[in-house]
Protein backbone atom coordinates (compact mmCIF):
# COMPACT_ATOMS: atom_id res chain seq x y z
CA UNK A 1 0.00 0.00 0.00
CA UNK A 2 1.60 3.20 1.16
CA UNK A 3 4.91 3.57 2.92
CA UNK A 4 3.72 6.73 4.66
CA UNK A 5 0.59 5.24 6.23
CA UNK A 6 1.21 1.50 6.43
CA UNK A 7 2.90 1.48 9.84
CA UNK A 8 -0.17 3.13 11.37
CA UNK A 9 -2.87 1.34 9.42
CA UNK A 10 -1.52 -2.12 10.23
CA UNK A 11 -0.49 -1.67 13.87
CA UNK A 12 -2.76 -0.64 16.71
CA UNK A 13 0.19 0.28 18.92
CA UNK A 14 1.45 2.68 16.23
CA UNK A 15 -2.00 4.28 16.08
CA UNK A 16 -1.97 4.78 19.83
CA UNK A 17 1.55 6.17 19.65
CA UNK A 18 0.54 8.64 16.95
CA UNK A 19 -2.56 9.75 18.85
CA UNK A 20 -0.66 10.14 22.11
CA UNK A 21 2.10 12.01 20.27
CA UNK A 22 -0.35 14.43 18.68
CA UNK A 23 -2.01 15.17 22.03
CA UNK A 24 1.40 15.75 23.58
CA UNK A 25 2.36 17.99 20.65
CA UNK A 26 -0.75 20.12 21.27
CA UNK A 27 -0.04 20.55 24.99
CA UNK A 28 3.70 21.09 24.62
CA UNK A 29 3.26 23.42 21.65
CA UNK A 30 0.93 25.73 23.58
CA UNK A 31 2.71 25.55 26.92
CA UNK A 32 6.13 25.67 25.28
CA UNK A 33 5.17 28.90 23.50
CA UNK A 34 4.17 30.52 26.79
CA UNK A 35 7.32 29.19 28.42
CA UNK A 36 9.57 30.56 25.69
CA UNK A 37 7.83 33.94 25.68
CA UNK A 38 8.05 34.21 29.44
CA UNK A 39 11.75 33.28 29.42
CA UNK A 40 11.14 30.23 31.61
CA UNK A 41 12.89 27.65 29.46
CA UNK A 42 15.38 26.59 32.09
CA UNK A 43 12.67 26.20 34.72
CA UNK A 44 10.69 24.05 32.30
CA UNK A 45 13.77 21.92 31.79
CA UNK A 46 14.23 21.51 35.53
CA UNK A 47 10.58 20.63 35.94
CA UNK A 48 10.87 17.94 33.32
CA UNK A 49 13.69 16.35 35.29
CA UNK A 50 12.19 17.03 38.70
CA UNK A 51 9.41 14.56 38.03
CA UNK A 52 11.85 11.64 37.80
CA UNK A 53 12.23 10.85 41.53
CA UNK A 54 8.47 11.20 41.93
CA UNK A 55 7.82 8.64 39.21
CA UNK A 56 10.51 6.31 40.60
CA UNK A 57 9.11 6.55 44.13
CA UNK A 58 5.61 5.90 42.81
CA UNK A 59 6.84 2.74 41.08
CA UNK A 60 8.58 1.67 44.28
CA UNK A 61 5.50 1.99 46.49
CA UNK A 62 3.06 0.91 43.77
CA UNK A 63 0.93 4.00 43.14
CA UNK A 64 0.12 5.49 39.71
CA UNK A 65 3.22 7.11 38.28
CA UNK A 66 1.47 10.33 37.29
CA UNK A 67 0.72 11.01 40.97
CA UNK A 68 4.41 10.62 41.75
CA UNK A 69 5.27 12.87 38.81
CA UNK A 70 2.88 15.57 40.05
CA UNK A 71 4.43 15.44 43.52
CA UNK A 72 7.91 15.64 41.99
CA UNK A 73 6.90 18.69 39.93
CA UNK A 74 5.41 20.33 43.02
CA UNK A 75 8.59 19.75 45.03
CA UNK A 76 10.66 21.18 42.20
CA UNK A 77 8.55 24.37 41.90
CA UNK A 78 8.37 24.81 45.66
CA UNK A 79 12.09 24.21 46.02
CA UNK A 80 13.02 26.80 43.41
CA UNK A 81 10.70 29.35 45.02
CA UNK A 82 12.12 28.64 48.47
CA UNK A 83 15.76 28.90 47.38
CA UNK A 84 15.01 32.13 45.56
CA UNK A 85 13.22 33.62 48.52
CA UNK A 86 15.85 32.76 51.12
CA UNK A 87 19.03 33.50 49.24
CA UNK A 88 20.37 36.14 46.93
CA UNK A 89 21.33 33.49 44.41
CA UNK A 90 19.91 34.06 40.96
CA UNK A 91 17.17 31.72 39.84
CA UNK A 92 19.38 29.73 37.45
CA UNK A 93 21.52 28.62 40.39
CA UNK A 94 18.45 27.55 42.36
CA UNK A 95 16.98 25.80 39.36
CA UNK A 96 20.24 24.11 38.41
CA UNK A 97 20.80 22.81 41.94
CA UNK A 98 17.35 21.31 42.22
CA UNK A 99 17.54 19.99 38.69
CA UNK A 100 20.64 17.85 39.26
CA UNK A 101 19.55 17.01 42.79
CA UNK A 102 16.19 15.66 41.66
CA UNK A 103 17.73 13.81 38.74
CA UNK A 104 20.28 12.13 41.00
CA UNK A 105 17.60 11.33 43.56
CA UNK A 106 15.54 9.69 40.85
CA UNK A 107 18.43 7.52 39.67
CA UNK A 108 19.26 6.60 43.28
CA UNK A 109 15.68 5.50 43.95
CA UNK A 110 15.58 3.46 40.76
CA UNK A 111 18.96 1.85 41.52
CA UNK A 112 17.55 0.46 44.77
CA UNK A 113 15.92 -2.31 42.80
CA UNK A 114 17.46 -4.23 39.91
CA UNK A 115 14.08 -4.94 38.34
CA UNK A 116 13.77 -1.19 37.72
CA UNK A 117 16.69 -1.09 35.33
CA UNK A 118 14.43 -1.32 32.31
CA UNK A 119 11.93 1.11 33.79
CA UNK A 120 14.61 3.78 34.13
CA UNK A 121 15.16 3.81 30.37
CA UNK A 122 11.41 4.00 29.80
CA UNK A 123 11.04 6.89 32.23
CA UNK A 124 14.00 8.83 30.86
CA UNK A 125 13.40 8.26 27.16
CA UNK A 126 9.75 7.35 26.87
CA UNK A 127 7.78 4.28 25.90
CA UNK A 128 5.55 5.76 23.26
CA UNK A 129 5.09 2.41 21.49
CA UNK A 130 3.68 0.93 24.70
CA UNK A 131 1.28 3.77 25.53
CA UNK A 132 -2.18 2.67 26.71
CA UNK A 133 -5.65 4.19 26.43
CA UNK A 134 -5.61 5.49 29.99
CA UNK A 135 -2.60 7.69 29.37
CA UNK A 136 -4.15 8.84 26.08
CA UNK A 137 -7.25 9.89 28.00
CA UNK A 138 -5.13 11.89 30.46
CA UNK A 139 -3.18 13.43 27.61
CA UNK A 140 -6.43 14.49 25.94
CA UNK A 141 -7.74 16.07 29.14
CA UNK A 142 -4.52 17.98 29.70
CA UNK A 143 -4.38 19.14 26.08
CA UNK A 144 -7.91 20.56 26.38
CA UNK A 145 -7.24 22.21 29.77
CA UNK A 146 -3.99 23.76 28.61
CA UNK A 147 -5.49 25.12 25.39
CA UNK A 148 -8.47 26.62 27.24
CA UNK A 149 -6.27 28.25 29.89
CA UNK A 150 -3.89 29.66 27.29
CA UNK A 151 -6.81 31.08 25.34
CA UNK A 152 -8.60 32.54 28.35
CA UNK A 153 -5.51 34.04 29.93
CA UNK A 154 -3.74 35.14 26.76
CA UNK A 155 -3.81 38.83 27.62
CA UNK A 156 -2.24 38.66 31.08
CA UNK A 157 0.23 36.00 29.92
CA UNK A 158 1.38 38.19 27.07
CA UNK A 159 1.59 41.30 29.25
CA UNK A 160 3.63 39.32 31.77
CA UNK A 161 5.97 38.24 28.99
CA UNK A 162 6.40 41.89 28.01
CA UNK A 163 6.77 43.29 31.49
CA UNK A 164 5.45 41.70 34.70
CA UNK A 165 5.39 45.08 36.47
CA UNK A 166 3.11 46.45 33.81
CA UNK A 167 0.81 43.47 34.10
CA UNK A 168 0.63 44.05 37.85
CA UNK A 169 -0.20 47.75 37.47
CA UNK A 170 -2.85 46.81 34.91
CA UNK A 171 -4.56 44.93 37.71
CA UNK A 172 -3.73 41.31 36.87
CA UNK A 173 -2.84 38.96 39.77
CA UNK A 174 0.63 38.20 38.45
CA UNK A 175 1.69 35.80 41.22
CA UNK A 176 -1.42 33.68 40.80
CA UNK A 177 -1.02 33.68 37.03
CA UNK A 178 2.60 32.65 37.35
CA UNK A 179 1.51 29.73 39.50
CA UNK A 180 -1.09 28.80 36.90
CA UNK A 181 1.56 28.85 34.18
CA UNK A 182 3.87 26.67 36.26
CA UNK A 183 0.97 24.30 36.86
CA UNK A 184 0.32 24.15 33.12
CA UNK A 185 3.97 23.26 32.49
CA UNK A 186 3.85 20.68 35.28
CA UNK A 187 0.75 18.82 34.08
CA UNK A 188 2.05 18.90 30.51
CA UNK A 189 5.33 17.34 31.59
CA UNK A 190 3.51 14.77 33.70
CA UNK A 191 1.33 13.46 30.86
CA UNK A 192 4.05 13.79 28.24
CA UNK A 193 6.84 11.80 29.84
CA UNK A 194 5.33 8.49 28.74
CA UNK A 195 5.68 9.51 25.12
CA UNK A 196 9.11 11.10 24.97
CA UNK A 197 10.51 10.51 28.45
CA UNK A 198 11.47 12.95 31.19
CA UNK A 199 14.84 13.74 29.63
CA UNK A 200 13.36 14.51 26.24
CA UNK A 201 10.03 16.16 27.07
CA UNK A 202 11.92 19.41 27.34
CA UNK A 203 12.78 19.07 23.65
CA UNK A 204 9.08 18.97 22.80
CA UNK A 205 8.43 22.02 25.00
CA UNK A 206 11.25 24.04 23.49
CA UNK A 207 11.99 23.03 19.89
CA UNK A 208 8.56 23.54 18.23
CA UNK A 209 7.94 26.81 20.10
CA UNK A 210 11.43 28.07 19.33
CA UNK A 211 11.01 27.18 15.67
CA UNK A 212 7.65 28.94 15.51
CA UNK A 213 9.21 32.04 17.08
CA UNK A 214 11.64 32.18 14.17
CA UNK A 215 8.92 31.92 11.54
CA UNK A 216 5.94 34.03 12.61
CA UNK A 217 5.38 37.44 14.13
CA UNK A 218 2.14 36.97 16.04
CA UNK A 219 1.78 35.06 19.27
CA UNK A 220 -1.43 33.24 18.30
CA UNK A 221 0.18 32.09 15.08
CA UNK A 222 3.25 31.04 17.04
CA UNK A 223 1.15 28.63 19.11
CA UNK A 224 -0.55 27.14 16.07
CA UNK A 225 2.70 26.75 14.13
CA UNK A 226 4.33 25.30 17.22
CA UNK A 227 1.62 22.65 17.53
CA UNK A 228 1.85 21.84 13.81
CA UNK A 229 5.62 21.44 14.03
CA UNK A 230 5.17 19.22 17.07
CA UNK A 231 2.67 17.03 15.22
CA UNK A 232 4.99 16.81 12.22
CA UNK A 233 7.85 15.84 14.53
CA UNK A 234 5.76 13.10 16.12
CA UNK A 235 4.82 11.68 12.74
CA UNK A 236 8.33 11.98 11.33
CA UNK A 237 9.91 10.53 14.44
CA UNK A 238 7.56 7.54 14.49
CA UNK A 239 8.28 6.87 10.80
CA UNK A 240 12.04 7.02 11.41
CA UNK A 241 11.62 4.74 14.38
CA UNK A 242 9.55 2.26 12.38
CA UNK A 243 11.70 2.00 9.28
CA UNK A 244 15.14 2.31 10.88
CA UNK A 245 14.38 0.62 14.19
CA UNK A 246 15.31 3.64 16.30
CA UNK A 247 14.16 4.64 19.79
CA UNK A 248 10.80 6.26 19.12
CA UNK A 249 10.76 9.08 21.70
CA UNK A 250 14.28 10.18 20.86
CA UNK A 251 13.49 10.09 17.13
CA UNK A 252 10.55 12.43 17.68
CA UNK A 253 12.74 14.90 19.55
CA UNK A 254 15.52 14.68 16.97
CA UNK A 255 13.05 15.59 14.22
CA UNK A 256 11.76 18.51 16.30
CA UNK A 257 15.25 19.86 16.96
CA UNK A 258 16.23 19.21 13.33
CA UNK A 259 13.28 21.30 12.12
CA UNK A 260 14.47 24.10 14.39
CA UNK A 261 17.89 24.23 12.78
CA UNK A 262 16.48 23.97 9.27
CA UNK A 263 14.18 26.91 10.10
CA UNK A 264 17.13 28.82 11.52
CA UNK A 265 19.02 28.44 8.23
CA UNK A 266 15.95 29.33 6.15
CA UNK A 267 15.17 32.33 8.33
CA UNK A 268 18.69 33.70 8.03
CA UNK A 269 18.03 34.09 4.30
CA UNK A 270 15.01 36.28 4.99
CA UNK A 271 16.66 39.61 5.87
CA UNK A 272 13.41 41.47 6.59
CA UNK A 273 12.64 39.28 9.57
CA UNK A 274 15.93 39.88 11.26
CA UNK A 275 15.90 41.92 14.44
CA UNK A 276 17.41 45.35 14.26
CA UNK A 277 21.04 44.85 15.35
CA UNK A 278 21.12 47.79 17.77
CA UNK A 279 18.14 46.33 19.54
CA UNK A 280 19.46 42.86 20.17
CA UNK B 1 -12.76 66.10 40.65
CA UNK B 2 -12.22 66.44 44.36
CA UNK B 3 -9.97 63.42 44.80
CA UNK B 4 -6.30 64.26 44.53
CA UNK B 5 -4.37 62.08 42.10
CA UNK B 6 -1.63 61.58 44.66
CA UNK B 7 -1.43 62.57 48.30
CA UNK B 8 1.82 61.76 50.08
CA UNK B 9 2.44 62.82 53.67
CA UNK B 10 5.76 62.15 55.35
CA UNK B 11 6.20 59.33 52.85
CA UNK B 12 9.28 57.12 53.12
CA UNK B 13 10.06 54.95 50.11
CA UNK B 14 12.64 52.23 49.67
CA UNK B 15 13.29 48.53 49.48
CA UNK B 16 12.86 45.82 52.10
CA UNK B 17 12.08 48.34 54.82
CA UNK B 18 15.19 50.45 54.15
CA UNK B 19 14.23 53.95 53.09
CA UNK B 20 15.89 55.41 49.99
CA UNK B 21 14.07 58.74 50.24
CA UNK B 22 12.30 59.90 53.40
CA UNK B 23 9.78 62.56 54.24
CA UNK B 24 8.13 63.18 50.86
CA UNK B 25 5.13 65.50 50.94
CA UNK B 26 3.22 65.85 47.67
CA UNK B 27 -0.28 66.74 46.65
CA UNK B 28 -0.89 66.27 42.95
CA UNK B 29 -4.25 67.35 41.55
CA UNK B 30 -5.89 65.86 38.44
CA UNK B 31 -4.53 67.56 35.34
CA UNK B 32 -1.18 68.28 36.97
CA UNK B 33 2.24 67.00 35.98
CA UNK B 34 4.87 66.17 38.57
CA UNK B 35 8.43 65.71 37.29
CA UNK B 36 10.69 63.75 39.60
CA UNK B 37 14.25 64.76 38.81
CA UNK B 38 17.40 63.03 39.97
CA UNK B 39 20.30 60.87 38.93
CA UNK B 40 20.17 57.10 38.56
CA UNK B 41 19.80 55.60 42.00
CA UNK B 42 18.42 58.81 43.46
CA UNK B 43 15.09 57.19 44.29
CA UNK B 44 12.93 58.47 41.44
CA UNK B 45 12.10 55.03 40.04
CA UNK B 46 11.49 53.87 43.60
CA UNK B 47 8.91 56.62 44.00
CA UNK B 48 7.14 55.64 40.78
CA UNK B 49 7.06 51.98 41.78
CA UNK B 50 5.71 52.91 45.20
CA UNK B 51 2.92 54.97 43.65
CA UNK B 52 2.17 52.12 41.22
CA UNK B 53 1.89 49.73 44.16
CA UNK B 54 4.72 47.54 42.88
CA UNK B 55 6.71 47.90 46.10
CA UNK B 56 5.37 48.62 49.58
CA UNK B 57 6.01 52.00 51.13
CA UNK B 58 8.36 52.12 54.09
CA UNK B 59 6.64 54.81 56.17
CA UNK B 60 4.24 57.73 56.11
CA UNK B 61 1.03 57.76 54.09
CA UNK B 62 0.40 57.53 50.36
CA UNK B 63 -2.94 57.69 48.61
CA UNK B 64 -3.30 57.18 44.85
CA UNK B 65 -6.57 58.32 43.25
CA UNK B 66 -8.15 57.97 46.68
CA UNK B 67 -7.01 54.36 47.13
CA UNK B 68 -4.07 52.54 48.60
CA UNK B 69 -1.31 52.20 45.99
CA UNK B 70 -2.01 49.22 43.73
CA UNK B 71 -5.76 49.21 44.47
CA UNK B 72 -6.69 51.70 41.77
CA UNK B 73 -7.68 49.11 39.18
CA UNK B 74 -7.26 50.06 35.56
CA UNK B 75 -7.02 53.82 36.04
CA UNK B 76 -3.22 53.94 36.23
CA UNK B 77 -0.90 53.54 33.24
CA UNK B 78 2.71 52.66 33.99
CA UNK B 79 5.70 52.94 31.70
CA UNK B 80 8.63 51.10 33.21
CA UNK B 81 12.19 52.17 32.66
CA UNK B 82 13.61 49.22 30.79
CA UNK B 83 11.59 47.38 28.20
CA UNK B 84 13.55 44.23 28.59
CA UNK B 85 12.39 41.36 26.50
CA UNK B 86 14.91 38.62 27.11
CA UNK B 87 13.17 36.89 24.30
CA UNK B 88 12.02 39.18 21.53
CA UNK B 89 8.31 38.64 21.37
CA UNK B 90 6.88 37.84 17.95
CA UNK B 91 4.52 40.77 18.04
CA UNK B 92 3.90 43.86 15.93
CA UNK B 93 4.23 47.43 17.14
CA UNK B 94 0.51 48.08 16.94
CA UNK B 95 -0.28 45.00 18.99
CA UNK B 96 2.01 46.31 21.71
CA UNK B 97 0.11 49.61 21.73
CA UNK B 98 -3.21 47.73 21.79
CA UNK B 99 -2.14 46.05 25.03
CA UNK B 100 -2.82 49.41 26.64
CA UNK B 101 -6.54 48.84 26.06
CA UNK B 102 -6.64 45.26 27.36
CA UNK B 103 -7.15 46.06 31.04
CA UNK B 104 -10.23 48.06 30.08
CA UNK B 105 -11.74 45.10 28.21
CA UNK B 106 -10.98 42.34 30.70
CA UNK B 107 -9.78 38.91 29.72
CA UNK B 108 -11.83 38.06 26.68
CA UNK B 109 -13.88 40.98 25.35
CA UNK B 110 -12.78 42.20 21.94
CA UNK B 111 -11.42 45.70 21.53
CA UNK B 112 -14.15 47.99 20.23
CA UNK B 113 -13.99 50.73 17.64
CA UNK B 114 -13.31 53.39 20.28
CA UNK B 115 -10.42 51.32 21.65
CA UNK B 116 -8.93 51.15 18.16
CA UNK B 117 -9.45 54.89 17.78
CA UNK B 118 -7.50 55.58 20.98
CA UNK B 119 -4.73 53.27 19.75
CA UNK B 120 -4.54 55.01 16.36
CA UNK B 121 -4.68 58.42 17.98
CA UNK B 122 -1.85 57.68 20.40
CA UNK B 123 0.30 56.25 17.61
CA UNK B 124 -0.33 59.30 15.43
CA UNK B 125 0.48 61.63 18.33
CA UNK B 126 3.89 59.98 18.67
CA UNK B 127 4.47 59.71 14.93
CA UNK B 128 4.61 55.92 14.77
CA UNK B 129 1.53 55.17 12.68
CA UNK B 130 3.81 53.96 9.88
CA UNK B 131 5.40 51.41 12.19
CA UNK B 132 2.13 49.62 12.95
CA UNK B 133 3.04 46.34 11.23
CA UNK B 134 6.74 46.33 12.08
CA UNK B 135 7.78 43.53 14.47
CA UNK B 136 8.80 44.75 17.88
CA UNK B 137 12.24 43.24 17.46
CA UNK B 138 12.94 45.32 14.33
CA UNK B 139 12.35 48.67 16.05
CA UNK B 140 15.17 50.96 17.12
CA UNK B 141 15.44 51.95 20.76
CA UNK B 142 13.73 55.30 20.22
CA UNK B 143 10.92 53.74 18.16
CA UNK B 144 10.40 51.11 20.82
CA UNK B 145 10.18 53.81 23.48
CA UNK B 146 7.52 55.65 21.46
CA UNK B 147 5.55 52.41 21.05
CA UNK B 148 5.52 51.95 24.82
CA UNK B 149 4.60 55.61 25.34
CA UNK B 150 1.69 55.14 22.94
CA UNK B 151 0.62 52.07 24.92
CA UNK B 152 0.54 54.15 28.10
CA UNK B 153 -1.25 57.03 26.38
CA UNK B 154 -4.02 54.97 24.74
CA UNK B 155 -5.09 53.69 28.15
CA UNK B 156 -6.57 57.13 28.86
CA UNK B 157 -5.71 56.62 32.48
CA UNK B 158 -6.42 59.01 35.31
CA UNK B 159 -2.78 58.79 36.35
CA UNK B 160 0.24 58.19 34.12
CA UNK B 161 3.44 56.99 35.75
CA UNK B 162 6.30 57.34 33.28
CA UNK B 163 9.81 56.22 34.15
CA UNK B 164 12.38 57.92 31.89
CA UNK B 165 9.82 58.60 29.15
CA UNK B 166 12.23 60.54 26.93
CA UNK B 167 15.10 58.09 27.02
CA UNK B 168 16.26 57.35 23.48
CA UNK B 169 13.96 59.99 21.94
CA UNK B 170 15.31 62.42 19.36
CA UNK B 171 14.40 66.12 19.47
CA UNK B 172 11.32 65.78 17.26
CA UNK B 173 9.95 62.82 19.23
CA UNK B 174 10.60 64.67 22.46
CA UNK B 175 8.45 67.56 21.24
CA UNK B 176 5.69 65.11 20.29
CA UNK B 177 5.91 63.63 23.76
CA UNK B 178 5.71 67.05 25.44
CA UNK B 179 2.69 67.95 23.30
CA UNK B 180 1.06 64.66 24.23
CA UNK B 181 1.61 65.42 27.91
CA UNK B 182 -0.22 68.75 27.43
CA UNK B 183 -3.12 66.88 25.80
CA UNK B 184 -3.24 64.36 28.65
CA UNK B 185 -3.25 67.15 31.24
CA UNK B 186 -6.01 69.00 29.41
CA UNK B 187 -8.01 65.78 29.55
CA UNK B 188 -7.64 65.84 33.34
CA UNK B 189 -5.03 63.13 33.70
CA UNK B 190 -2.34 63.53 36.33
CA UNK B 191 1.20 62.65 35.30
CA UNK B 192 4.28 61.66 37.24
CA UNK B 193 7.44 61.36 35.18
CA UNK B 194 10.88 60.40 36.41
CA UNK B 195 13.61 62.10 34.44
CA UNK B 196 17.07 63.56 34.58
CA UNK B 197 16.14 65.98 31.84
CA UNK B 198 15.82 69.45 33.36
CA UNK B 199 14.18 70.82 30.20
CA UNK B 200 11.40 68.27 30.47
CA UNK B 201 10.94 69.10 34.13
CA UNK B 202 10.61 72.79 33.29
CA UNK B 203 7.36 71.95 31.43
CA UNK B 204 5.80 70.27 34.46
CA UNK B 205 3.55 71.87 37.08
CA UNK B 206 5.55 70.53 39.99
CA UNK B 207 9.12 69.38 40.30
CA UNK B 208 10.52 67.10 42.95
CA UNK B 209 14.31 67.02 43.11
CA UNK B 210 15.63 63.87 44.73
CA UNK B 211 19.12 62.67 45.59
CA UNK B 212 18.39 59.88 48.06
CA UNK B 213 16.50 62.63 49.92
CA UNK B 214 14.15 65.42 48.97
CA UNK B 215 16.31 68.29 47.73
CA UNK B 216 13.43 70.57 46.78
CA UNK B 217 9.79 70.37 45.79
CA UNK B 218 7.59 72.99 44.16
CA UNK B 219 6.84 74.78 40.89
CA UNK B 220 9.68 74.48 38.35
CA UNK B 221 10.71 78.13 38.37
CA UNK B 222 11.17 78.00 42.13
CA UNK B 223 12.77 74.57 42.34
CA UNK B 224 15.10 74.43 39.33
CA UNK B 225 17.73 76.70 40.83
CA UNK B 226 21.46 76.34 40.51
CA UNK B 227 21.96 75.38 44.12
CA UNK B 228 19.23 72.76 44.03
CA UNK B 229 20.42 71.31 40.72
CA UNK B 230 23.99 71.22 41.99
CA UNK B 231 22.70 69.40 45.01
CA UNK B 232 20.74 66.95 42.89
CA UNK B 233 23.32 66.25 40.21
CA UNK B 234 26.50 67.31 42.01
CA UNK B 235 27.75 63.80 42.49
CA UNK B 236 27.67 62.90 38.83
CA UNK B 237 29.31 66.12 37.74
CA UNK B 238 32.19 65.94 40.19
CA UNK B 239 32.70 62.34 39.10
CA UNK B 240 34.40 63.76 35.99
CA UNK B 241 32.19 61.66 33.74
CA UNK B 242 31.51 64.90 31.94
CA UNK B 243 28.66 67.33 32.44
CA UNK B 244 26.11 64.76 31.29
CA UNK B 245 23.10 66.47 32.71
CA UNK B 246 23.91 70.08 32.08
CA UNK B 247 25.19 69.88 28.51
CA UNK B 248 22.03 69.16 26.53
CA UNK B 249 20.31 71.74 28.59
CA UNK B 250 22.94 74.27 27.55
CA UNK B 251 22.47 73.59 23.87
CA UNK B 252 18.73 73.71 23.76
CA UNK B 253 17.91 76.07 26.57
CA UNK B 254 17.06 78.89 24.19
CA UNK B 255 14.15 76.91 22.74
CA UNK B 256 12.23 77.45 25.90
CA UNK B 257 9.93 80.32 26.59
CA UNK B 258 10.53 83.09 29.07
CA UNK B 259 9.43 80.92 31.96
CA UNK B 260 12.68 78.98 32.11
CA UNK B 261 15.67 81.28 31.67
CA UNK B 262 16.65 80.87 35.30
CA UNK B 263 17.32 77.23 34.68
CA UNK B 264 19.64 77.92 31.82
CA UNK B 265 21.50 80.66 33.62
CA UNK B 266 21.98 78.67 36.75
CA UNK B 267 23.01 75.55 34.95
CA UNK B 268 25.70 77.54 33.19
CA UNK B 269 26.72 79.02 36.51
CA UNK B 270 26.97 75.57 37.90
CA UNK B 271 29.25 74.53 35.13
CA UNK B 272 31.72 77.19 36.22
CA UNK B 273 31.72 75.77 39.67
CA UNK B 274 32.71 72.42 38.29
CA UNK B 275 35.64 71.01 40.19
CA UNK B 276 35.05 73.04 43.31
CA UNK B 277 34.00 71.41 46.49
CA UNK B 278 30.25 71.36 46.77
CA UNK B 279 28.82 72.25 50.10
CA UNK B 280 25.87 69.99 50.65
CA UNK B 281 25.16 71.09 54.17
CA UNK B 282 21.57 72.10 54.64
Amino acid sequence: MNLLTDPFVQNAFMQRALLAGILVAIATGVVGTLMVLRGMAFLGDALAHGVLPGIAAALLIGIPSFIGALVGAGVMIGGVAAVQRRTRLSSDVAIGLLFVGMLALGVVIVSRSSEFAGSLTDILFGEVLGVNWWSILWQAIVAVVVVLLAWGLRRPFLLMAMDPDQARVAGYPVRLLEAVLLGMIAITVVVSFRVVGTLLVFGMLLAPAGTAALLVRRVGAMMIVSVLIGVASVYGGLMLSWYYDLAAGASVVIVAVGIFFVALVVQSFLPSRRPHPEHA
Amino acid sequence: MSTAAITATGLDIGYAGHPVVSGIDITLAPGQWLAVVGTNGSGKSTLLKSVAGLIPTVGGSLSVLGHAPGDQGTSVAYLSQAHEQGFLLPIRAKDVVRMGRWPVRGLLRRLRADDEAYVDHAMAALGIEDLADVPLGALSGGQCQRVHLAQAACRRADLLLLDEPTSGLDAASRERYLTLMDVERDRGAAIVSATHDVREAARADLVLLVAERVVACGPPDEVLTAAALADTFGVIISDATGPVVIDPHHEHGHHHGPGTPRVRGHAAGHDHEHGHDHDHGH
